[in-house]
């Protein structure tokens, strides 16, 4: 049987998954096209993780549909996991393999076919630049290897789709460079990926649609231009100054009904194209960009 | 990281076509066991140490202590007795352990088993083959105790030949109730209870030191519901070229416990591992 293709490598309708009285995934609705690299953006607790898991079938909804790559899970959940590569949040390597032989028990579970096995090894040992290392223990190699030496294994068998969850967090900026020019050239080779983060900046600099998420459902949607010019305007104006001052810029901004938040030390009034110039206090402007557009939508400040 | 490896994406992909899936798909059980046989190679050395050692503890423990005071149980020399039991708790302890701590420790702490189901794995394969692989080292590890047993004056019999496969067949019935455990389990820590409630009592209420024969009835009974009981009389006749009817019925017994753990341990690991 040939995987039934269509034009959408992910569809979710109405989906809802509860644990306990919580409501994780609350009535989520998301449709990844094929051959884009698509960000789930949202808080920690906005339920990317637990929407990841359903995609692979490891968590089943309460109700609503899931297809992926055309197959409807989880009844076709076996089929689909073959497809489709994942890098999980978590680090959950065998500490005590080394790389190659972790990439050849997962070369096995994906069921690359034994005469291709070596070079899928050596393939994915090359994207994740851990030739040198291909025989040390997963105990010796470092945070920034062990995150590289996860991908690899999401991609030993040539997926398709690959679902990234949370790809660098926890990792220092120079890794995270690294880690962002995978999955740029990834994307550039025609895989589609669905990235979870919870990192503006990386959502803006690497996808090509975001999808903001707040408990549990998708809130907007749209490339990162297209949101930033939604929710926050084109320019934006930061007004430093003394704590009573910029009191007084938010009771301004309040009465005017321009929407407004506090960013650190400053004051930032969005949309500030909008009013007359004469109107709005002494600051500096700057264009719009995705925080902006994330604090106005959710109303919460993140890294 | 090398751009050269992804740009080569043209090339067909390394999983072509789907083939309809399967329950129980012997690739898949394969492949998982695959890991453990890579894990195995690091820590062979300590397995065969132990499973050597102890045997040797226990026969020199009970055959030069207990056996001075005790020649015979029954018509058997106490060699013969011991050496055979000893067989048995190997197999308990071999299957058991690994089932309850592997288990937890690979699902809750190392979470391979999460990382094993993102691919096509399921539940279903995955608690088998790890069941699996448990039994066949029980079984291959059960005869060192009877090589030892040999050592301290036991026989060679033909139907030695017949104890890995008992001890296979036992411990797919331990290493699914460690499993189990390990499902119910809320912390490491509880595995103490099992262990002192459960298996140390199995492993004493079993004939495999001592007779059952000199129990009080409910005991008995008790014993005779205990698969421990009915391996070690399955590995003494065996061992001893004793082969009879009622070894059927000690068969039967291990078969069936084997199968309603193993079924049991996928239904209730399934449950914690899918949400």
């Amino acid at each position: 049987m040939l995987a039934v293709v269509s034009d959408q490598a992910i569809a979710l309708r109405g989906v809802h998954k509860r644990f306990g009285s919580i409501a994780a995934v609350d009535g989520l609705q998301l449709t990844v096209p094929l051959g884009v690299c698509f960000g789930l953006l949202g808080p920690n607790g906005a339920g990317k993780s637990t929407t990841m898991r359903m995609l692979t079938a490891q968590a089943v909804a309460d109700e609503g549909s899931i297809t992926v790559l055309g197959l409807e899970l989880p009844r076709e959940g076996k089929q689909a996991r073959r497809l489709m590569g994942v890098v999980p949040q978590l680090d959950n390597l065998d500490v005590e393999l080394t790389c190659r032989q972790i990439l050849d028990v997962f070369a096995r579970l994906y069921r690359v076919p034994r005469a291709r096995r070596a070079a899928a090894v050596d393939r994915a040992l090359e994207i994740a630049n851990l030739q040198p290392r291909a025989d040390t223990i997963v105990r010796d190699l470092s945070g920034g290897m062990r995150r590289r030496l996860l991908v690899a294994r999401g991609l030993i068998h040539e997926p398709r789709l690959v679902l990234l969850d949370e790809p660098t967090v926890g990792l220092d900026p120079q890794v995270r460079q690294e880690l962002w020019s995978l999955i740029d050239r990834l994307r550039s080779s025609g895989v589609t990926v669905l990235m979870s983060t919870h990192y503006i900046e990386e959502a803006e600099r690497l996808a090509d649609i975001v999808a903001v998420m707040s408990a549990g459902r998708v809130i907007a949607e749209g490339t990162p231009e297209e949101l930033v010019r939604a929710h926050a305007g084109e320019e934006v104006l930061e007004v430093y100054g003394p704590p009573e001052h910029l009191r007084e810029v938010t009771e301004l901004a309040e009465r005017r009904g321009w929407p407004s938040r506090r960013s650190g030390p400053a004051v930032a009034i969005l949309r500030a194209e909008q009013p007359a110039a004469g109107e709005l206090p002494e600051g500096s402007r700057r264009p719009a960009n995705l925080e902006d557009a994330f604090v106005a939508l959710t109303g919460e400040e993140i890294e | 990281m090398s751009v050269d490896a992804l740009a080569e994406a043209e090339r067909p992909s390394a999983v072509e076509s789907l083939p309809r899936t399967r329950r129980l798909d012997p690739a898949a059980i394969a492949a998982v066991m695959s890991r453990d046989i890579t894990l195995f190679g690091r820590y062979w050395q300590s397995t065969t140490f132990s499973s050597i050692v102890q045997p040797v503890i226990y026969l020199l423990a009970f055959g030069l202590g207990l056996g001075s005071l005790v020649s015979h149980v029954g018509h058997l020399d106490y060699v013969q007795y011991v050496g055979t039991g000893v067989v048995a708790t190997a197999v308990l302890f071999s299957s058991a352990f690994p089932g309850m701590f592997n288990t937890f420790i690979r699902w809750r702490f190392q979470r391979s088993y999460d990382a094993m189901l993102a691919t096509p794995i399921d539940v279903e394969e995955l608690i088998t083959a790890e069941v699996l692989w448990i039994s066949l080292r029980a079984g291959v590890y059960c005869v060192a105790p009877l090589l030892v047993a040999i050592a301290f004056g036991l026989s060679p019999a033909i139907g030695m030949l017949l104890v890995p496969f008992i001890g296979f067949v036992t411990a797919i019935g331990f290493a699914s109730f460690g499993v189990v455990i390990a499902a119910v389990a809320k912390t490491i820590d509880n595995f103490n209870y099992v262990t002192s409630a459960v298996l140390t009592p199995m492993f004493l209420v079993a004939g495999t030191f001592f007779p059952i024969s000199s129990f009080p009835l409910g005991l008995r009974i008790v014993a005779e519901l205990n698969p421990l009981y009915h391996c070690v009389q399955l590995v003494r006749d065996a061992a001893l070229d004793q082969l009879q009817v009622a070894d059927l019925w000690h068969a039967a017994f291990l078969l069936v416990f084997a199968i309603a753990m193993w079924r049991l341990a996928i239904r209730l690991l399934g449950r914690q591992l899918i949400d």
